[in-house]
């Protein structure tokens, strides 16, 4: 009887643990992002797959080499979720190379400088895409068709160190392109099912949508962000498509085409670089909302989710002080 | 039904003892009695080695108002008067009784004592006599919550039937099979303070406590048995109090502030029982549960009895690794067993698996926020609190307001121990208030 008891363990309680975990978090959100990673490859063949790996390789290989050990960087699985959703923002045909760059800057610059996970201000991810962007505008707007069978394989994608490539076959556009450069508004049911140019994770819509109802039900994103993300841009350009249907495109086409799902979904709802209190989600997801419609419809470039997500992610501490909520007790009308 | 904001909802674990029907635990060989089991100043002991007493005689005077009686839970005699280890670990001067084994251990009733036929200093003197105190767990002398003030006015009696805390179900077991004396209390305690309306909160996980509360008497008159929603920390005072009145308690006040009192039904049954008979606080039930009982059960144990006999009653398993006293969500972990069972004892729980969730460093996901019933920011605490920047976590955080519930700790996914921090940063900021 003694014996058993003769060692008892002491710690502060509660004894009792929610079985939500931060790996678990990170690891749901990967898997996510995995199930767009194999939808890829069916749409854009082997070109797919070794992108994202490449990407996935440089952040992995960078938080492995510089990053803490002391808090368990890269037990945590949010590592390999930065590296894969670098990739899935890429187009097919990008040169490896560039892609496992991207993958060592925003891991490095967007994460590991900071003092590791939960550290960062910007979202590493799209801190590497905007590093990519910057570095090889060209490589990062050519689009190649989906549709090439499991096996495709862009040359481009092999294109030496330092080397950019060049695509043998034929080149596409995405839809946004199509929109602001010639355009040409594409279908809804093409946008809803990816069969579009674009980026490796953002063309098929229907795949967003459920992903981001698996997440909701794991409780692993705040739903509020995807929700006042799309609905501010749904509610904003309604506006404009009202006034001027055939200038601007329609609230369908705005939410289901580019990388709005993707962002919303995977990009804005980073725990750390988004607030923490409810209202500040909702602020945070209008910001966003706001800012993608107005770069999409008035700026220079044909897609603006990633500059939109940055930008109000240097906003989060305010946002994140604005929104402290008021004790229990102190004043608020009950 | 009514509620509160935010609060998490951990898996309940009343199942290992919820029908167990309350079993009177043998008289214990000796017991040991702390002169300090309640908030308050210790009482004064009136006893001496060698002094023979008898169950339910008074062997320790309140030591101050905010103090209650000490009474024999056993006959027999007293054996030591002496510092012994209690369940927080620290040394308190406690009255050691030795059974005796002859004795039939019988408890001398007085005919029944009717309270409206006392003033109220009166009253308020007789239950701080008769020894009791909260039986929820926080052990506060109930006394002082009824000797009102000058200038205020107590209009609403809220009985505290919720027992949010998992595992617990000693409450439960008073509400079924003490219904009466339940409702009994309450109405002693109603009358007194003249109250216009008594609420008794009852967490809807036990339907048959609300209908038992109600065949009793309950829902008659000005008497309401409400059904709350199962949600921790729905029995902490002020969520109660926000579930049944939609009022929220001013920050650093007591319910007192809106003219309220919240008492716990197991004390509503030990006031009638005193009233009834004269039997002071010498018992009270208890829950031995947990996946590393062999015999979980509802026990009515003599205060002082050893937790060391009670769980060797009851059968360990051999893997255990914690043996909490309380509840999982702010009970206490034993470093030791040889101490003795006190009035705020409500349960013993033996957990198999061990230890504290691995840290993750935090990724300000906002799940603690959403779990604070205070409404705080244990985020920002917990920062706070690691960097040393105490002053700030009273100028920022409102560091004072958390009622220690734990549910920040249960929800953080990244396993930091937030509300170890914020005792931590209390005890640092009240350190510097004595220094002061």
């Amino acid at each position: 009887m003694s014996k058993p008891l003769s060692r008892l363990l002491i710690h502060p309680a509660p004894f009792l643990k929610s079985p939500v975990d931060t790996p678990s978090v990170m690891f749901d959100v990967l898997l996510a992002a995995l199930g767009v990673t194999v939808v890829a490859i069916f749409s854009f063949g082997l070109s797919a797959a070794l992108v994202v790996a490449a990407a996935a390789l440089g952040a992995v290989g960078t938080e492995y080499l510089f990053g803490r050990r002391d808090l368990h960087s890269l037990a945590d699985w949010s590592g390999p979720l930065t590296g894969v959703l670098i990739g899935l923002t890429l187009p097919p045909g990008f040169p490896l190379w560039m892609a496992f760059l991207g993958g060592v800057v925003g891991m490095g610059l967007g994460k590991v400088a900071w003092g590791g996970l939960g550290q960062n201000l910007f979202n590493p991810a799209l801190v590497g895409r905007a590093f990519l962007q910057a570095a090889f505008p060209t490589a990062i707007t050519t689009w190649t068709p989906n549709g090439q069978g499991l096996t495709a394989l862009q040359s481009s994608n092999l294109a030496l160190p330092m080397m950019h490539g060049t695509v043998d076959g034929i080149t596409t556009a995405t839809p946004l392109g199509l929109a602001k450069f010639e355009h040409h508004f594409t279908g809804t049911l093409d946008l809803f099912v990816g069969n579009t140019g674009g980026s490796l994770g953002e063309t098929n819509a229907m795949l967003l949508l459920l992903l981001l109802g698996f997440l909701i039900w794991k409780r692993a994103l705040d739903w509020r962000i995807p929700v006042s993300i799309i609905g501010t841009v749904a509610a904003l350009s309604a506006v404009f498509w009202f006034m001027d249907p055939t200038l601007y495109p329609s609230p369908v086409f705005m939410v289901f085409s580019g990388g709005l799902l993707f962002g919303a979904i995977f990009m804005a709802t980073d725990p750390v670089t988004s607030p923490m209190a409810p209202k500040g989600s909702y602020t945070f997801g209008f910001g966003i909302g706001l800012l993608v419609v107005l770069i999409r419809l008035f700026g220079g470039l044909p897609e603006g989710v990633m500059y939109a997500i940055l930008l109000m992610n240097a906003i989060v501490p305010h946002l994140n002080r604005a929104f402290q909520p008021v004790p229990f007790g102190r004043g608020r009308k009950s | 039904m009514s509620g509160f904001a935010h609060g998490v909802h951990p898996p309940d674990n009343k199942h290992y003892t919820e029908k167990l029907p309350i079993r009177r635990y043998p008289f214990p060989r000796r017991v040991v009695l702390p002169l300090s089991q309640h908030i308050g100043a210790p009482s004064r002991a009136l006893v001496a080695v060698g002094d023979r007493v008898q169950r339910g005689q008074l062997i320790a005077n309140p030591g101050g108002f905010v103090s209650t009686a000490l009474h024999a839970s056993v006959t027999g005699t007293v054996v030591e008067i002496a510092p012994y280890r209690v369940s927080s670990g620290a040394l308190v001067p406690s009255i050691v009784i030795e059974t005796d084994p002859f004795d039939a251990q019988r408890l001398e009733e007085r005919p029944p004592l009717d309270p409206s036929a006392l003033n109220n200093k009166d009253f308020v003197q007789h239950i701080q006599m008769a020894g009791i105190v909260g039986l929820g767990g926080a052990a506060f002398p109930s006394h002082v919550k009824y000797a009102v003030p000058e200038g205020k006015r107590i209009e609403h009696l809220v009985i505290n039937g919720a027992e949010c805390e998992p595992f617990l179900t000693c409450d439960h077991r008073v509400m079924l099979e003490s219904p009466e004396q339940v409702m009994g209390g309450i109405a002693i305690v109603a009358e007194r303070l003249g109250v216009r309306s008594t609420h008794v909160g009852i967490e809807d996980n036990k339907p048959d406590a609300v209908e038992a509360l109600r065949r009793a008497g309950g829902g008659k008159g000005n008497i309401q048995v409400d059904a709350l929603h199962v949600k921790y920390p729905q029995g902490a005072e002020k969520m109660l109090i926000k579930a049944i009145h939609g009022r929220e308690v001013p920050a650093g006040k007591l319910p007192l502030e809106l003219g309220m009192v919240v008492n716990n039904v197991g004390t509503m049954a030990a006031i009638y029982d005193y009233f009834q008979t004269g039997k002071p606080l010498i018992e009270r039930v208890l829950t031995v549960t947990g996946p590393g009982v062999a015999e979980p059960a509802n026990l009515l144990v003599p205060l002082g009895t050893s937790v060391r006999e009670i769980l060797e009653y009851c059968g360990i398993k051999p893997e255990v690794t914690q043996v909490i006293m309380g509840g999982p969500m702010m009970g206490q972990p034993l470093a030791e067993l040889d101490v003795p069972v006190q009035k705020g004892t409500s349960g013993l729980l033996v957990l198999t698996k061990a230890g504290m969730a691995k840290e993750y460093a935090c990724i300000r996901c906002g799940r603690c926020l959403e779990a604070c019933p205070e409404l705080l920011n244990p985020q920002l605490l917990a920062k706070l609190a690691r960097g040393g920047r105490w002053e700030e976590t009273e100028s920022r955080a409102f560091v004072f307001d958390c009622i220690e519930c734990g549910s920040c700790s249960y929800a953080c996914p990244s396993g930091i121990p937030i509300v170890q921090l914020i005792k931590t940063s209390k005890a640092e900021l009240r350190k510097r208030q004595r220094a002061k």
